[in-house]
């Protein structure tokens, strides 16, 4: 016997939650309870009062599991709100990355000048190494990654990703 | 504003809510709820022999009386011998508030005396839980806590109250109602919902309701209406394990239960329907068979007030995510301003005299030994007309309770059908007659799953509960035997109970009557003795070692590969049907 499997498809989920001990372990918890996928998770409160924070969620399964995903995450105590950026239309998403990679000569020159074309900024620099900051969708810091791998990558830091709907609402 | 301590203010609020009972075993890290509760005038406190037993008397009292089931345990292993009752609440839909003692706010993280991170560990077999780490919170908390646990799809809740804030005081003010700021369950249809569905069951030609523990949970005047529903469609009727007694076993209407270990018809008409109307219910596995065989040609309309139960094994054609009880009346108003009137439904049920006439439940005679079924069947016969509630444990003296033994009430039926959790039945009863003191409650029991809470003996004894345990005592944990049967060629891989007591003799070390019934022609008398003699009882029925309950549906086969009798069992399965639970 062998273990079927589905296509998934991958989808950014915006989570508006109260803000209260143990809400983070709730949700990651409730993924892995029921067997979910979290490509990546941010937190961070949003509002004036700290009273909420908005999380973001990459996940990936088959439509059919992404609904349950977010029923279950819905009738979750403290959850307010769960929006499926994927699929509520266009949206902004954005996540930060620092790229540490130490070199010297041709290869330092040739990443600098990459960074430069995917707009990283240097944030800290010693005679063999740069530290970039980039930011972006996260296929753009994976390409950026990719090549500084070629040129001396030593470490790297991702935010995974945070998103928005475009537009007034 | 007066101050009080964080234990003053926990009892204060259980009596503003109502709460009569509480379940419980003291600890060290509740001692000063413990003090508080010293000959109190109004919380009765049932003191257990096992904290599992405490969280299925909750359950046990919570069902059959519609209130929320409390218990109170200490910290540590107080703690963590709840989560199995704690688990089966969640499962099941049963309102329940539990409070732990937890080691004092400074010592947490500490690996202290008696520590066990009690929050972590309920976080995902509670509808909600809380670490309360003020007392100027507690009593909002309590509120919240049964708001919570009470409404929507009812759960249970988890309250851990460290030692210092049972003991530091605070300012007391009863809370408003409160609830959680994003909480709020979606009780009501939407009305377009409601006429599409009117229609759906208007033109249906082969409707049928499947309903649910979401009809009981919703209350009597959703069982009520489900009635009156059914009056005015003319459809028939059926449910899960969990929905027994929501409507009337009496009725015309009635096909039985339905899934594994379902009637016949049934589950044939199930298969066979143009429209399925599930109220309350959700589709599990148990239910279902094999998925992509499942009522292969109806349109469905679920009704449930958890969102996430739609679609989560089958897809529906009309998700209405609402209070069964308020959708179920929308649905009768809606039914009547439209003007409807049943529809000719003759053919329909012609066909379903036909699976009638195949008497799934039946089973063969014996004089020799007495059939588990028969057994059953006695019980019931003996105990009509009486004010009767049983409870059950888990294998197949469950499911020959649930096949012969017939409700026609909801609140009635006591039984682990989420969690299957062995242990379940008898502490359960102890919880009925707590909320029921005149009712007859019996646990028909296994001889294996008895002993899973079996010291609870002693909890009947001291509280004077006339509760009876009805054992149907096969020498076998027969359930897993029938599917060692079916499945291993017969190699009964400890599945024999060996070494079982004599349960007489252990019912009189704790006061109990203990009553043997060995023949056939014992079986009368001693059930009529048993619901005659007063206090409580237990009664060691022996039955037929090896009967298989039947019909059956084999884990992921279809509805229509249903097995009647042991002649259709080849003793060996497919891996892929072995894999399935
Ligand atoms: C706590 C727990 N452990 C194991 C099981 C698996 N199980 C299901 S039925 C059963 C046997 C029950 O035997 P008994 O109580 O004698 O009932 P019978 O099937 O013989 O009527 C077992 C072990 C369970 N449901 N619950
Ligand atoms: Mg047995």
């Amino acid at each position: 016997m062998h273990i079927a499997e589905e296509q998934s498809e991958r989808h950014v989920l915006s989570i508006t939650v109260t803000n209260e001990a143990g809400i983070l372990a709730r949700i990651a918890g409730m993924f892995t309870a029921r067997g979910y996928n979290i490509e990546s998770l941010t937190v961070a409160d949003i509002s004036e009062d700290h009273q909420i924070s908005r999380i973001t969620i990459v996940t990936n399964g088959p439509p059919r599991v992404i609904d349950q995903i977010i029923a279950q995450l819905d009738r979750l105590v403290p959850v307010h709100k769960v929006s499926d950026l994927t699929e509520n239309g266009p949206f902004v998403e954005r996540e930060l990355a620092l790229v540490k990679v130490a070199g010297t000569g041709e290869h330092r020159i040739e990443a600098l000048r990459l960074a430069d074309i995917f707009r990283a900024k240097v944030v800290d620099t010693t005679t063999g190494s740069f530290i970039f900051e980039i930011t972006g969708p996260t296929d753009k810091i994976d390409t950026f990654i990719g090549l500084m791998r070629e040129l001396g990558l030593v470490e790297v830091g991702r935010t995974g990703i945070v998103g928005m709907v475009r537009g007034k609402a | 504003m007066a101050e009080m301590s964080g234990a003053d203010i926990l009892v204060q609020s259980l009596i503003d809510l109502g709460v009569e009972v509480v379940f419980g075993y003291p600890g060290g890290a509740v001692l000063p709820i413990y003090d508080v509760l010293y000959n109190h005038p109004k919380i009765k406190h049932v003191l257990v022999r096992h904290e599992q037993g405490a969280t299925h008397m909750a359950e046990g009292y919570a069902r059959s009386t519609g209130k929320p089931g409390v218990v109170l345990v200490t910290s540590g292993p107080g703690a963590t011998n709840a989560i199995t009752g704690i688990t089966d609440a969640l499962l099941d839909s049963i309102p329940m508030v539990v409070i732990t003692g937890q080691v004092a706010t400074h010592l947490i993280g500490s690996d202290a005396f008696q520590e066990a991170d009690t929050v972590g560990l309920t976080r995902h077999c509670t509808k909600h839980n809380y670490l309360v780490k003020s007392p100027a919170r507690l009593a909002h908390v309590v509120h919240e806590a049964f708001h919570i646990a009470t409404t929507g799809r009812p759960g249970p809740v988890v309250i851990d109250i460290p030692k210092d804030v049972q003991v530091a005081t605070a300012p007391f003010e009863r809370p408003e109602v409160s609830s959680h700021v994003s909480y709020r369950p979606q009780v009501k249809a939407d009305p377009a919902d409601i006429a599409t569905a009117v229609e759906m069951i208007a033109k249906a030609e082969r409707p049928i309701f499947y309903t649910g523990g979401g009809v009981i949970n919703a209350g009597p005047e959703a069982t009520a209406a489900l009635r009156e529903l059914v009056e005015l469609t003319g459809a028939p009727v059926t449910s899960t394990l969990m929905g027994l007694g929501a409507f009337p076993a009496s009725s015309e209407k009635w096909l039985g239960m339905l899934g594994m270990h379902g009637t016949y018809e049934a589950n044939y008409a199930m298969n066979k329907a143009d429209l399925i109307i599930a109220v309350g219910a959700r589709f599990d596995d148990r239910v279902t068979g094999r998925l992509d065989a499942f009522s292969p040609d109806s349109k469905k309309i679920h009704i449930d007030i958890d969102r996430s139960s739609i679609n989560k094994n089958v897809l529906v054609d009309l998700p209405i995510i609402a209070d069964a009880g308020s959708t179920l009346a929308d649905l009768i108003a809606g039914w009547k301003t439209a003007g409807h009137k049943a529809a000719n439904l003759s053919e329909w049920w012609a066909r379903i005299d036909g699976w009638r006439a195949v008497d799934s439940l039946k089973y063969p005679a014996d004089t020799t030994e007495i059939m588990p079924q028969h057994a059953i069947a006695g019980l019931f016969r003996a105990t009509r007309g009486k004010d009767v509630i049983i409870t059950t444990e888990v294998g197949q003296h469950q499911m020959w309770a649930a096949q012969h033994f017939h409700f026609d009430a909801p609140n009635k039926w006591l039984t682990s059908g989420g969690l299957g959790t062995m242990g379940y039945g008898f502490p359960a009863a102890i919880g009925a007659q707590m909320g029921n003191p005149d009712s007859l409650v019996i646990c028909i029991a296994g001889d294996a799953s008895i002993q899973m809470n079996i010291q609870e003996l002693g909890t009947a004894s001291q509280y004077r509960l006339p509760v009876k345990i009805f054992i149907l005592n096969n020498e076998y944990m027969g359930m897993v035997r029938q599917w060692q049967e079916l499945t291993y060629e017969s190699r009964y891989s400890n599945s024999y109970s060996d070494s079982l007591p004599d349960f007489v003799k252990l019912a009189e070390a704790y006061g109990w009557t203990g009553i043997r019934i060995e023949g056939p022609q014992e079986l009368e008398a001693g059930i009529r003795q048993m619901i005659e003699t007063p206090g409580p009882v237990l009664v060691d029925c022996r039955v037929a070692k090896l009967s298989n309950c039947f019909p059956m549906i084999p884990s992921g086969a279809a509805h229509t590969e249903m097995l009647l009798d042991p002649g259709q069992v080849s003793g060996t399965m497919a891996d892929e049907a072995k894999a399935l639970v």
